[in-house]
């Protein structure tokens, strides 16, 4: 594997009248899925377009396979897909006809276009209903047909701009696992965009955090992740008991409601809890190993980036 | 596609996986080329719904009828020695059908550009190897050819009617060249002003209505005034350099002195002082409408 990153950014500002929308961010992003986390307004759309060569930053550098956003502008444009935040789509066309003018709008031949086309729309999960205009599709059909627009001329970055919005759960998973099958399957290094933390969290190998334009945190999934391990406790009965003699035994213990969170030391974590349990005589409805949540991590992490 | 194996029950999808694409990636300039020939190809409908064909497929028979009927005439007539001429000069023929023509204008500028803005389809475009100024190019290209061919094929028709007719083959040659150039003035000034208005607004009904406005009102207003000063009161002159304030007698007043062609307004323009005006103004209007087409595309957030 090359040891370009897919993304740089070096110190990259982007002043609006009156808002800094990007403050001297410097990121490096490897090959794979990385999710971009911010809050609306955070800068992640400003950074896309920058990125795009589309729009031009204040000060600052950046790159996209690297090549200079400034300097090569085009060159990035062919070889990168955009699924934009908002609607896109001319509503009296089929989904056929327009993902073939993109794939053509993208430099490809007119039989090319049309055979990228019908796997593609194939592959994002579109079947009869391509024949159909636009106008009458659902938002999750709306969302493939955007998604195979920044897929079909098979780019070797995509920057997927908020694709879950506006789905309902089922919608989301399938466009979550879609866009992991993108990078694992297509081979195409994958940027997402979300306000949503734990949606990425599923899907990405690496998290960018960002906030009004600053770099929180950008770091492997795994991390994030991994930070502690916890354990889920639920017995029969005596849910305090239980807690003061697990406390008792040398662990930290909170309580969730009925449900105990402990927090796991070793291997043998697991055995104490299930004596404790036992030598109280109440029964183990439910033992299972709990991850951190990003948006814990997350919260935690801004709590000390403000009060630092 | 490979045949599937025999063994595999009928109606499974067989998922063969993801396949790259390694071939060819065509340049800036041919994907502006392929944008042309699309919205050429939308200027008249064809590659879009069954409804967004019947306005311009319409207005092109009603254009091209008169053209047939005239061809026709010409060729009966002087076959009975009762013609020796055509009975509707060639350059005559797009103002003689300007309203019309105006229509055209009205539905399908808004066609070209509108969608895109209305639906927000223009990022798609700008996030692709196109700059903004190709895409302004080839829509501006393809709406005027678009127009030159609705006016092109009925100026033929009649032509094809008058070598029918025997008439002298030489005289009408030049007289053909001649309105074919005149059409693709019309085409170039008549493209630029509706594609300034109709990317002016997102809603498609905004721009029909006000291209259509701009259009037959300058001109009615135009050859009104025209009417009242050069017959009422016999300054032709005057009316004459009317001529300017509307695109179809402007470009009217370049036929009628630059290519030699009979003025369809009241009065052409007065003078080779004025002639030469009217050239420059036309020009100004094409280049004008070209650069303002790229400023207000500059404006376009992505």
């Amino acid at each position: 594997m090359s040891h370009v990153p897919v993304i740089a950014t070096e110190d990259l500002t982007k002043r609006y009248p009156g808002i800094t929308a990007l403050d001297r961010l410097s990121v490096e992003i490897e090959p794979g899925v990385v999710g971009l986390v911010g809050a609306n307004g955070a800068g992640k759309s400003t950074l896309i377009k920058i990125l795009l060569g589309l729009s031009e930053a204040t000060s600052g550098r950046a790159s996209v396979l690297g090549l200079d956003t400034v300097s090569h502008g085009p060159q990035i444009r062919g070889q990168v897909g955009y699924m934009p935040e908002h609607d896109c789509l001319p509503a009296d066309v089929s989904a056929t006809e327009f993902v073939v003018h993109m794939a053509r709008m993208s430099g490809l031949p007119a039989d090319a276009a049309r055979e990228r086309t019908a796997d593609i729309l194939r592959h994002v999960g579109l079947y009869e209903e391509r024949y159909r205009p636009i106008g009458g599709y659902s938002t999750g059909m709306k969302q493939r047909v955007k998604l195979a627009q920044a897929l079909v001329h098979d780019p070797q970055l995509v920057m997927l701009d908020e694709p879950t919005n506006g789905l309902d759960p089922v919608g989301r998973d399938e466009m979550l696992a879609l866009i992991r099958r993108i990078h694992t399957d297509f081979g195409i290094a994958v940027l997402v965009t979300s306000h949503l933390l734990g949606e990425l969290e599923r899907i990405c190998d690496h998290v960018v955090v960002i906030d009004a334009g600053v770099l929180l945190r950008s770091s492997a999934t795994a991390d994030f992740t991994r930070a502690s391990e916890q354990l889920a406790v639920e017995v029969t009965a005596g849910t305090e008991a239980v807690a003061r003699a697990l406390t008792a035994a040398g662990l930290t213990v909170s309580a969730a409601g009925q449900i105990l969170v402990v927090e796991i030391t070793g291997e043998d974590t697991y055995d104490v809890v299930r004596d404790t349990v036992a030598d109280l005589g109440h029964g183990l409805l439910r033992l299972e190993p709990r991850r951190h949540r990003i948006a814990e991590v997350f919260e935690g992490g801004a709590a000390d980036v403000s009060a630092a | 596609m490979s045949p599937q194996p025999e063994a595999a029950p009928s109606g499974v999808i067989h998922d063969i996986g993801y396949r790259g694409y390694d071939g060819p990636r065509l340049g800036r300039n041919l994907v502006a080329r392929a944008l042309f020939f699309h919205s050429l190809r939308g200027v008249f409908g064809i590659g879009r719904s069954a409804r967004s064909k019947v306005m311009p497929m319409g207005l092109f028979a009603v254009i091209w009828l008169p053209a047939l009927v005239i061809a026709v005439i010409t060729v009966v007539t002087a076959s009975q020695g009762l013609l020796n001429d055509v009975p509707v000069q060639f350059a005559r023929y797009p103002m003689l059908l300007q309203p019309a023509v105006a229509i055209f204008l009205g539905t399908q500028a808004p066609q070209a550009v509108s969608l895109d803005l209305r639906y927000n389809t223009l990022p798609l475009y700008l996030s692709r190897p196109l700059e903004r100024v190709d895409y302004v190019t080839a829509k501006y290209a393809a709406l005027a050819t678009g127009v030159f061919i609705l006016l092109a094929i009925p100026i033929l028709t009649m032509y094809i009617g008058a070598l029918l007719a025997e008439l002298p083959a030489g005289e009408q040659t030049g007289d053909v060249v001649l309105a074919l150039i005149g059409a693709a003035l019309f085409s170039l000034v008549l493209a630029g002003i509706g594609l300034l208005i109709a990317s002016l607004t997102a809603r498609r009904g905004f721009g029909v209505a006000a291209i259509i406005t701009v259009l037959v009102m300058s001109y009615s207003v135009v050859s009104g005034l025209q009417g009242i000063i050069g017959h009422g009161q016999s300054d032709l002159a005057t009316a004459g350099w009317l001529g300017l304030l509307s695109p179809m007698t402007l470009v009217d007043g370049v036929q009628t002195w630059a290519l030699g062609a009979e003025s369809s307004a009241v009065a052409g323009p007065p003078g080779d002082l004025a002639g030469l005006v009217f050239c420059l103004v036309t020009a100004t209007v094409v280049v004008g409408s070209y650069l303002c087409l790229m400023y207000r595309y500059r404006k376009v957030t992505v």
